[in-house]
């Protein structure tokens, strides 16, 4: 593994766009793996502090749960719910095959 | 004076008293956008029926007498990344180039209520990722004080809007800054709200433990005033916090005399600019004379704020953005039907998003994915309590921590941008208020060869009444409200 592929080389940077689904042309994922080494190397300096015993923050304000009662509300009607679909079908959003 | 460089305040009472039609109001914002947008491109969507329409509404409300709301008749310019109904939102986006919101935000059902006229949503980094407004696929938004230089970002359209007088009010996000360095870069007031005081539904997620809306302005008086009617709680979006309704234009007047500022060394520390640091400590001279009383202290933890930030950031966009699948909403892949689901899924995406979104969403899935999260994505949520704790020691010490907003003064367009560490590198300031939750103001506290330099004042949760008040003396002092570039 080469210099600028210290902290990820190119087939994980290739790997990773497929499990994001994002396609990147051959120059993107030159760019990326080289942009990325030097990014996550500054991004490494988090390794210089013990956090050890020290628990995480999933939230700044320290709210936890909110729950609400589960009523039926007024939701957009269909009309309005497909309104910026690319393409749909008899009131439905028409995806691509998965199968 | 020309019209549109008037406080929003002083415009709205002049509508209140008839002096001014809101509609003559609108119709000069029109003009002034029509004369320098070719120069500033501030706006991706301009709105001028529905706003012209809108300021009549207001207008026979007034003749006939009827109640009218605290920004009635007041054009405001509303950042892209937050849904307007019926109006385009596009986030800065090819991806959303054609997305109709068939919602509004909350605080767009707020200032509307409230009379506010929207002139048009404005120019953003491509789903707010960015300092410069330079990912944007409608083009960068030019600095209005120097047409060759960048407007700050992400909120940049927003920002320079204010500042070439397209609008009176405008509202932005910040999730990392994107507020307060477009405030900073363009001379204007911005506000970023602590986490949870006002609602971010309809507001197009990046990164949401971080971002929130704020208020934008020329005036602090105005800042305060958008702040009021956007802040409160909102059973739509559980993470806003219940607080109680109040004024932030009534806390405004006040002396500062006795109040403790501290000044983290590492805010003006390696990487700020000299004309910078002498601004902010400039300032910080002329507060003394006011009875303030100051102290630089060291906060070490701050040297580990941006990759926490930046590691958080990008994790939770490579989740947010997800949604993006050309099915519901958004670009699509062309295809007659030959292409499964993961070939068109993956096509809209490379075709419909920016380099910069697409390194975010990489390096977001990469310190999500095994192996990594823990030596990544937890070791910096971990970091976030390491940085609270000593942020909430430091305010035990001092009523407010001031530094600069951006550690150097806006730079040439296309100087930064293909160098994406280096640009990650000038948010160093401003994420550590996005991190802790705190509220956080940017305001201007001088000049350098005609370039604005920002201050920021950060407070405790919720104390986004002492910011307001510190900037609005502070404007008082320095007089920089009375500046405009020319164009």
């Amino acid at each position: 593994m080469g210099e600028k592929e210290k902290h990820i080389s190119r087939s994980q940077v290739e790997h990773l766009a497929w499990l994001a689904r994002l396609e990147l042309t051959e120059e993107e994922k030159e760019l990326y793996t080289q942009q990325l080494n030097e990014i996550l190397e500054y991004f490494n300096r988090l390794s210089e502090i013990d956090t050890s015993n020290v628990p995480p923050t999933y939230h700044v304000i320290g709210k936890v749960n909110v729950f609400r009662e589960d009523e039926v509300q007024p939701s957009l009607k269909t009309e309005e719910a497909l309104k910026n679909a690319p393409r749909k079908r008899n009131g439905f959003f028409e995806a691509p095959k998965i199968l | 004076m020309k019209l549109y460089w008037l406080p929003a305040y002083e415009v709205k009472q002049k509508i209140l008293s008839q002096e001014l039609k809101a509609e003559e109001v609108t119709q000069e914002i029109v003009e002034r956008i029509r004369m320098v947008e070719d120069k500033v491109n501030a706006f991706i969507t301009v709105c001028e029926d529905e706003a012209l329409k809108k300021a009549k509404e207001v207008d026979k409300k007034i003749v006939k007498g009827e109640k009218v709301g605290v920004l009635a008749g007041i054009p405001i310019a509303v950042k892209d990344n937050i849904s307007t109904k019926n109006i385009r939102t596009t986030c800065g986006s090819k991806i959303l180039e054609n997305y109709i919101p068939p919602f509004n935000a909350t605080v767009i059902e707020k200032i509307l209520a409230e009379d506010a006229v929207i002139i048009g949503k404005t120019n953003m980094d491509e789903f707010a990722m960015g300092t410069t407004t330079e990912t944007s696929y409608f083009g960068p938004t030019k600095n209005p004080w120097d047409l060759t230089r960048v407007p700050g970002g992400s909120s940049g359209g927003s920002a320079a809007a204010l500042a070439a007088g397209e609008a009176f009010l405008a509202l932005g996000s910040d999730t990392g800054g994107s507020i307060r360095c477009p405030a900073c870069f363009c001379g204007v007031v911005g506000l970023k709200p602590t986490y949870g005081l006002v609602s971010r539904y309809g507001l197009i997620a990046y990164a949401n433990t971080f971002e929130q809306i704020g208020p934008m302005a020329r005036t602090t008086f105005d800042c305060a005033l958008l702040l009021t009617v956007i802040a409160g709680w909102d059973w739509r979006d559980s993470t806003s916090v219940e607080t109680p309704q109040k004024s932030y234009v009534e806390v405004l007047d006040g002396e500062l005399k006795g109040l403790k500022v501290g000044i983290p060394r590492e805010m003006v520390g390696e990487g700020v600019e000299e004309k910078v640091v002498k601004a902010v400590y400039d300032y910080v001279f002329r507060l003394e004379e006011f009875g303030v009383k100051w102290e630089e202290f060291s906060l070490p933890i701050l040297n580990y704020a941006l990759p926490a930030y930046y590691l958080i950031a990008m994790s939770e966009a490579s989740s947010n953005l997800a949604r993006f699948d050309g099915v519901r909403y958004g670009y699509r892949f062309p295809s007659d039907g030959n292409l499964d689901w993961n070939d068109v899924f993956s096509k809209s995406r490379r075709d419909g998003f920016g380099a910069e979104v697409k390194r975010r969403i990489i390096l977001g899935t990469y310190a999500l994915s095994a192996g990594y999260y823990g030596k990544f994505f937890l070791k910096s949520l971990k970091t976030i309590t390491l940085i609270k704790k000593d942020f909430e020691e430091a305010f035990k010490r001092f009523d407010v921590l001031i530094g600069p907003t951006m550690p150097i003064l806006p730079f040439k367009l296309k100087e930064k941008i293909d160098n994406p560490l280096a640009l990650y590198l000038c948010d160093i300031d401003t994420v550590p208020a996005n991190l802790t939750g705190v509220p956080a103001i940017s305001f201007p506290c001088g000049f350098s060869n005609g370039l604005p330099i920002g201050v920021q004042v950060m407070a405790p949760p919720f104390r986004e009444d002492l910011t307001l008040k510190i900037a609005y003396k502070s404007e008082k002092i320095l007089g920089f409200d009375r500046f405009k570039p020319n164009l």
